[in-house]
């Protein structure tokens, strides 16, 4: 496939102006591959084609799936199972103290893509005999609408269910769908799933707990900024955020700090 | 290096899964069915053992009870790795004392996590 510079400088600036992400020199070379689906479909040759076609309307349809094209969604679950486990049973457990009264648990799945982070966190907090009897609020968002729609079927392919999740887990909560396996409505039940920008205001509420992992690094340094000052918005005064493997909030503005006492959570400045 | 036995009667994907588990750098042993994986396993104990279902002379299910009843070492890890995807084999392969289970086919993703989900990888 040909890739001319113009192309890819218009598909980069459509990314950028609908998500706000930067599509880097790094991930430049994976456009070509991400979007030979959508060109076969629609019967063209070169990204040159699918610019033209594109008529530099940023509101289609047309480019709806190119931007989730080219998003990447990779995800699975338990991701980084040790820091996941550790965020989950510490850094709630400072959340279980603190709202021991109300038993009420919002968290927040801040980029969760197909929808696994969201579904793990589920599992992960109804395993936990202390979380018995709350009300639990999980809200899992994605910028892309094709991503949230496949995190709200619940339904997952063989290869998805095999990534992460152990197979008394699959067994235990899941349900074979046809060659699919689909989510038990028990673990479905806590989580809305809603399309939405991080750059743009929160979600409604305060969230006792966000995880925004492995989104960040879309970003431009001033746009991450931007990001945790939303995070820093929807948030609880004395709540817990935690990133992906290697993120950090150095550099970043003033909006969180490490806490002192639970490796890899984050509290509001 | 960790050491993984491949338990599968056909050798095409014997040859895939010793491509994936020696780029995760595993040694590789191979049996083409479950009575070879026994004499294997009274030789030396595999750090895992990755099985198949349907194999001629002792096939998985039958290896993994005899497995239960002999005397090692110590115990492998054994990750069932078959085309039998429905939950009542799944179930079966559990209560026989499998640690997981592979559904294929498989890719390297699949056969790393399930890897580290038994703590070999």
């Amino acid at each position: 496939m040909e890739m001319t510079p113009i192309a890819i400088s218009a598909l980069a600036g459509l990314l950028e102006r609908r998500t706000g992400q930067q599509l880097n020199a790094n991930r430049r070379w994976t456009i070509e591959t991400a979007l030979k689906p959508l060109l076969r479909d629609l019967g063209l040759e070169t990204l040159d084609g699918l610019v033209i076609r594109l008529n530099g309307d940023d509101r289609s349809p047309l480019a709806d799936k190119i931007v989730d094209a080219m998003l990447n969604h990779e995800t699975f679950f338990f991701r980084d199972l040790a820091a996941f486990d550790h965020f989950a049973t510490e850094g709630l457990g400072l959340i279980h103290a603190a709202r021991a009264e109300r038993r009420r648990l919002r968290v927040w799945s801040a980029g969760c893509s197909t929808g696994q982070e969201a579904y793990s966190l589920s599992m992960a907090i109804a395993q936990q005999t202390r979380f018995q009897g709350w009300d639990l609020g999980i809200f899992a968002t994605d910028v892309s609408g094709e991503a949230i729609a496949r995190a709200r079927s619940g339904l997952f392919t063989q290869f998805e269910v095999q990534r992460g999740l152990p197979i008394t887990t699959l067994m235990r909560q899941f349900d074979p769908d046809g060659e699919q396996w689909r989510v038990k409505a028990n673990v479905r039940a806590p989580i809305t799933f809603l399309q939405h920008n991080l750059l743009s205001p929160p979600p409604p509420g305060r969230f006792d707990a966000i995880l925004c992992r492995n989104v960040l690094l879309y970003f431009s340094l001033e746009r991450r900024k931007a990001v945790l000052a939303r995070l820093r918005e929807a948030i609880a005064p004395d709540g817990v955020l935690m990133l992906g493997a290697g993120e950090t909030v150095l550099g970043l503005g003033d909006c969180f700090t490490a806490d002192p006492q639970v490796r890899g959570v984050y509290r509001p400045a | 290096m960790k050491t993984c036995l491949v338990v599968d009667d056909s050798k095409v994907i014997r040859k895939v899964a010793r491509h994936i588990l020696e780029t995760l750098d595993f040694t590789v042993e191979e049996a083409g069915d479950g009575q070879e994986a026994m004499t294997a396993c009274l030789s030396e104990v595999p750090d895992v053992i990755l099985l198949d279902w349907n194999m001629p002379v002792m096939s998985g299910i039958e290896f993994l009870r005899e497995l239960g009843h002999t005397t090692l070492p110590r115990r492998p890890k054994v990750v069932f790795c078959t085309t039998e995807n429905d939950t009542a084999h799944i179930r079966a392969a559990i209560d026989a004392g499998a640690d997981e289970y592979v559904m294929k086919p498989f890719d390297r993703d699949t056969l790393e996590s399930k890897l580290q989900l038994v703590g070999v990888a």
